[in-house]
């Protein structure tokens, strides 16, 4: 047991540290140079030099990169070039509408999508099959910037039931900030519950066909306690991975939503930099956002092992 | 392929009547795409200051946009872009994915280096990992198609890794090795030729996937530039009137949809034609 | 056979599979039938319709893509009524599962459901079928367990089945089958999957269990020193027909048709001595699958004493004394 969480410790340091390398030395393809980007065109050559030297920008790349692994490893990110503070706080300022919209469209999604997906599995090939499976199809071919903007038109402008962007006034009560969620987490949650769709539904499929599901049935228990008990209850293990796994990318995979509902999260955070071409917030967002991923997955793996007698304890 | 064999194919394929409503939509799109000068009604950068922002009509079926240019014509022509990136794209992330997969499922040595670097790929959103590539790339068609060929690499070495992974056992490879055939062509034919449907399949997707994501960086004004009509661009353009003018923000993005759903609806079908375990517990 | 009228008996059952390649029957034409506390062997080659027999009987067979297409199943209900279950509604049939019929499957190591403990997996079917609360059903799921002979049955009931050997999931699969009392127990080939002593063991606990319930047992194998063992009566089954039944004692005494005497004959207690001092077991050539002509015996392909017409026409299963039965034109030339 410590050796199997020991060995996935490690595991986990190791993509950290590659996401670490991939995301330092990518940015250094980079056009331009960042200094003088940050100081414009009116920059003297003395103020780049000056700010190159307080960046470390003019040291040598392996030098930059062991100073930048180790600044990391210390949970420093860096200094935000436009937002003049840290990359670190600047995230933290951001995570509660992306929290709170990763929390809410998974929840949708999972709602949608387990339901969907037992059904669908239980009736295969029949009418709810098709219509289930047809339907994740067409959810996962909708753009989801697209589907913001028809609900804004639909249920803000037209209907008026709920705030048609962003996240409040400053001042604004929790219960006022969420009803700014509603209309994103729907669209989130819808389409993301096709993935959850139709994993559920192969997941389940593979359980039905099983030998322990024909002795359940043999018991002569009613069909609904073999699905959700017997069935479902070995389905959860891939279940829970693929909701988890789905809701990590959410924190990170929300940009586009965020954008068009002119939510303050990470996404927007990091859309402006981009835009802005701010290099720091940029890698920190993507070093948190894998480690907010990788820290989910190995969540993940402890949750097998209460759920699943089979992995030993 | 003889008629007869290919009569079967088909006919396995389009089993489930979605499957066939799919290709025949792809096929529209695609044909509409490859042919628009000949099919779109007016030129996709022709504006008329006096036709702006007007409904669906008679004459403009999908409306005008802000610049009184005909919806219908430039979604025919933002086809050519936006299928044309997909397509890229996939090529570009099969190709190398292929590789990648190959060398892992057959090389020890090189499967923990390579699935490391997967693995921290994909702990990343398809959607953010490409809006950073762009931004260090810069803002292009050819790098968008580049950033997400990267981005999608990892799935293809994914299920070619593991096809590999079980086919590398099976007899005739080690027949073949015993034969005295050298490691390339043992790679190139006999692998390749049986890890190549879960390759198609996913190629379909990874399309669909594709033309997704290129719309969602050129809404977010990080992909394709602006003055280049892609479904994206439209409706990222549009976005302002969408209150006054739907049509403008509605159409681009069904012509999205249709091609994705179409692409999914074929991969569906192809993998259920070419999954051996499916098709028998059918 | 000067029984009473038998707790089960099958007339002409047929089960047919909607596959791609079009409709199979890989049952059609099974009589067989089942006395209350004695043992029914159901003897065949492997991919003879052993198991989907079985299947018909409990109203398991796969519900999309497989049914009874013919024939009767009729079993005697404890009130002395007689149902067919080919034509009982679904939910009829799920009621007399687990509690009035039970089964046995074949593959120990996969039938157990992996994430619940062995003694909750009986413990709900007692729950469900007799209303008892979870405590008593604990209880019984334990006794059962310790009359399977597992030892330390109570602390063994918390286990999961990963963490028992395949004859003990065996034993647990027959604990489960046995907690509700049931008057008929199928048992599919409970043994082939286990090693020699534990087969012994199991096959005891089988007949013990019959003799102290007054059980009527359908036992499948393909192994005729079990059936010598345990059964009472016996019927032979070949490509998806029975071919031959008979009291155990006649059966093997006086075998009448072609295909259960090269069976005997294969039996490697009937060896015979070759040229060179050795022991040579017979074996029957070719298989099941081997193609039999359209309308003709199905056997006739693969039997040394097929006559023109044993390829012509197909022959019915026919009574002889004593109530032995025999599907062939020649047994009484030969
Ligand atoms: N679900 C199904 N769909 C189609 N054909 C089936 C199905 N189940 C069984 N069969 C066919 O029925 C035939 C008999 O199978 P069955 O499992 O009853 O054999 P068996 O006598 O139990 O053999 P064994 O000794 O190997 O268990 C086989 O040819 C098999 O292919
Ligand atoms: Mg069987």
């Amino acid at each position: 047991m410590v050796a199997a969480i020991a060995r996935r410790l490690a595991g986990m340091l190791a993509v950290m540290f590659i996401v670490a390398t991939m995301v330092f030395f990518l940015t250094r393809l980079a056009p331009g140079d960042p200094a003088s980007l940050m100081l414009g065109d009116q920059a003297t050559a003395a103020d780049i030099a000056e700010l190159r030297k307080t960046y470390g920008l003019d040291r040598p790349v392996a030098v930059q990169y062991v100073l930048w692994l180790k600044e990391i490893a210390s949970g420093n990110l860096g200094q935000s070039i436009f937002l003049q503070r840290p990359v670190l706080q600047a995230i933290g300022e951001r995570a509660e509408p992306t929290f709170f919209l990763a929390l809410f469209s998974i929840l949708i999604a999972s709602l949608i999508g387990i339901p969907c997906g037992i059904a669908s599995a239980v009736w295969r090939g029949r009418v709810a099959d098709q219509t289930v499976s047809g339907s994740a199809m067409l959810a996962a071919s909708i753009p989801s910037f697209w589907l913001g903007l028809l609900f804004i038109q639909f249920f803000a402008v037209r209907l008026g039931w709920f705030p048609v962007a962003g996240y409040g006034d400053p001042g604004a009560d929790l219960a006022q900030r969420l009803r700014h969620l509603v209309l994103p987490a729907m669209v989130l949650g819808i389409v993301n519950s096709a993935l959850i769709t139709r994993f559920t539904r192969a997941s389940m499929l593979d359980v039905l066909s099983e030998d322990f599901v024909r002795t359940a049935r043999a018991k002569g228990l009613p069909e609904s306690r073999i699905v959700l008990r017997h069935a479902l209850g070995n389905a959860l293990v891939p279940i829970i991975t693929v909701v988890g796994l789905t809701a990590a990318l959410l924190v990170g995979g929300a940009i586009v939503t965020e954008t068009v509902f002119g939510l303050p999260g990470i996404g927007n955070l990091v859309v402006s930099a981009v835009l802005r071409r701010d290099y720091p917030v940029i890698q920190g967002a993507l070093i948190v956002i894998a480690g907010i991923y990788v820290l989910i997955n190995f969540t993940i793996d402890v949750i097998y092992t209460l759920v699943d007698p089979r992995v030993e304890t | 392929m003889d008629p007869a064999a290919a009569k079967l194919f088909l006919d396995r394929l389009f089993r489930r009547k979605l499957v066939l409503f799919g290709a025949v939509v792809l096929l529209v799109i695609v044909i509409a795409a490859i042919a628009a000068p000949l099919i779109a009604p007016y030129s996709p950068t022709g504006m008329r200051v006096t036709q702006r922002l007007r409904p669906p009509s008679a004459t403009n079926w999908f409306g005008t946009d802000e610049f009184g240019r005909d919806v219908l014509s430039r979604i025919i022509y933002g086809g050519r872009a936006s299928l044309g990136i997909g397509m890229a794209v996939v090529l570009a992330s099969m190709l190398a994915g292929t590789t990648l997969g190959l060398l892992a499922g057959y090389f020890r040595a090189l499967d923990t280096v390579i699935m490391r670097i997967v693995d921290a790929m994909m702990s990343l959103p398809d959607i953010l990992l490409a809006i950073f590539l762009v931004a260090v790339l810069g803002a292009s068609a050819g790098n968008v198609v580049l950033a997400l060929a990267i981005v999608y690499t990892p799935r293809v070495t994914r299920v070619v890794r593991g096809s590999t992974l079980v086919v590398r056992e099976l007899p005739f490879v080690e027949a073949a090795r015993l034969l005295g055939v050298s490691t390339p062509r043992i790679l190139t034919v006999h692998i390749l030729l049986n890890v190549a449907s879960p390759i198609l399949v996913q190629a379909t997707f990874i399309f669909a996937y594709a033309v997704l994501a290129e719309a969602g960086l050129s809404f977010l004004g990080a992909g394709v530039p602006p003055d280049v009509p892609t479904w994206g661009t439209m409706i990222a353009s549009g976005q302002q009137y969408a209150d006054r003018a739907f049509w403008v923000v509605f159409f681009p993005g069904l012509a999205i949809v249709l091609a994705a759903l179409s692409l999914q609806l074929v991969g569906d079908g192809l993998r259920d034609m070419l999954d051996p375990k499916l098709r028998k517990a059918l | 056979m000067t029984q009473p009228a038998p707790l089960l008996a099958i007339e002409n059952l047929a089960v047919t599979f909607r596959t791609e390649a079009g409709n199979v029957t890989p049952v059609r034409g099974v009589d067989l039938a089942v006395f209350a506390g004695r043992t029914t062997a159901l003897v065949g080659e492997s991919g003879s319709g052993k198991s989907v027999t079985a299947l018909a009987v409990m109203g398991l067979l796969p519900r999309a893509s497989g049914g009874i297409s013919g024939g009767s199943v009729r079993y005697r209900l404890k009130s002395g009524e007689t149902s067919d279950l080919a034509k009982l509604p679904p939910e009829g049939m799920r009621r007399l599962r687990g509690r009035e019929i039970a089964m046995i499957f074949q593959e120990p190591m996969t039938s157990l459901n992996p994430v619940l403990s062995v003694g909750e997996q009986i413990a709900e079917q007692v729950r469900h079928h007799t209303g008892t609360g979870s405590a008593a059903a604990m209880r019984r799921a334990v006794e059962m367990l310790g009359l399977v002979e597992i030892p330390d049955a109570a602390r063994r009931a918390a286990d999961y089945p990963h963490q028992m050997s395949g004859g003990m999931r065996q034993r647990v699969m027959i604990a489960l089958a046995m907690s509700c009392n049931p008057r008929l127990l199928i048992a599919d080939e409970p043994t082939t999957a286990l090693d020699v002593t534990i087969q012994a063991q199991i096959l005891a606990l089988v007949d013990r269990l019959r003799r102290e319930h007054d059980m009527g047992v359908l036992f499948i194998t393909h192994n005729l020193g079990v059936v010598a063992e345990i059964a009472d009566d016996v019927t032979v089954m070949y490509a998806g027909e029975a071919v031959e039944a008979a009291e155990v004692r006649t059966m093997f005494r006086d075998p009448r048709h072609p295909y259960t005497r090269a069976l005997i004959d294969c039996l490697p207690a009937r060896a015979r001595t070759g040229a060179d001092g050795r022991r040579v077991v017979s074996s029957i050539p070719g298989s099941v699958g081997a193609a039999a002509a359209a309308g003709g015996c199905k056997f006739a392909p693969r039997c040394s004493h097929a006559a023109p017409p044993c390829h012509a026409a197909h022959p019915i299963l026919e009574p002889s004394d004593g109530g032995h039965m025999i599907r062939c034109f020649r047994w009484r030339d030969l």
